[in-house]
């Protein structure tokens, strides 16, 4: 499996915006066989990047121990209605995604 | 060998070389940072090392919402937050993994020491989970029981 398209949803919560966002990748530990009982390699998203407007909110590394197509939720201060929030990931073969929403 | 043809490799050599330094450059750019000592430790102790969060003192400020038992090690929601004030950066740690490290997290200005994420666990663990506030680390722990582990066999 490949990685694939992202999915976000941005809502408002208490004093806070909270953010969701859904990633397609195998996430691939490097420890699990093939049908062939060939090993198949690391393939795992080492970067996500949040951001507010165009301001970087959150830096995360990440690992092979993330589950496979990642959810990852963050909480961004305040934000009104039609903010804009970015979400990328770049992972260890330099394959990158990202998506982009309005706080709703 | 000929003097043009010693010419010849000698200018192809570095045209080659500017080519190669050229295509690297803004690969390089792209490349975020990934803390390869911490995320490449197989033991806690090594990982902590390589985090720099070596003395973490103990604190209740840091919660960490998980199941006390999970079926599927393959998929186990942690949620984590720090009420520390001042809180930078925290990162969630699973014990018995093969690769302790599983996610650290930088919060810069206009956001929440906040985060949930999906971890695979490979068997019954602590979950430890390490916060930076202030220049000081502190860390808290939870024990999640894994009824199948989720490492691929």
């Amino acid at each position: 499996m490949a990685a694939g398209p992202m999915r976000m949803r941005a809502t408002q919560g208490a004093g806070f915006t909270d953010v969701r966002v859904l990633m397609t990748h195998p996430m691939e530990t490097g420890q699990r066989k093939d049908a062939d009982g060939k090993i198949v390699p690391l393939h795992f998203i080492q970067n996500v990047t949040v951001k507010l407007n165009g301001k970087v909110v959150v830096e995360a590394e990440t690992s092979q121990a993330v589950s496979r197509n990642p959810v990852f939720s963050f909480r961004i201060k305040g934000g009104a209605k039609g903010d804009k929030i970015e979400v990328s990931w770049l992972d260890n073969k330099g394959e990158s995604t990202s998506i982009e929403s309005a706080v709703a | 060998m000929s003097q043009q043809r010693r010419q010849f490799l000698q200018r192809t050599g570095i045209l080659a070389a500017g080519i190669v330094a050229g295509l690297c450059k803004p690969l390089l750019a792209l490349a975020a940072t990934w803390n390869k000592d911490a995320f490449g430790a197989k033991t806690v102790a090594d990982a902590l090392k390589g985090l720099g969060a070596m003395g973490a003192v103990p604190s209740t400020a840091i919660v960490i919402e998980a199941p006390q038992i999970a079926e599927n090690g393959a998929v186990v929601p942690v949620e984590v937050t720090s009420n520390l004030p001042g809180t930078t950066s925290m990162a969630v740690l699973v014990e018995k993994n093969p690769f302790p490290l599983a996610g650290k997290f930088d919060f810069r200005e206009g956001a929440l020491p906040y985060a949930k994420l999906n971890v695979k666990m490979g068997e019954t663990a602590d979950l430890r989970v390490i916060a930076w506030a202030g220049g000081k680390t502190f860390v808290a722990t939870k024990e999640v029981k894994v009824t199948i582990g989720g490492c691929g066999g």
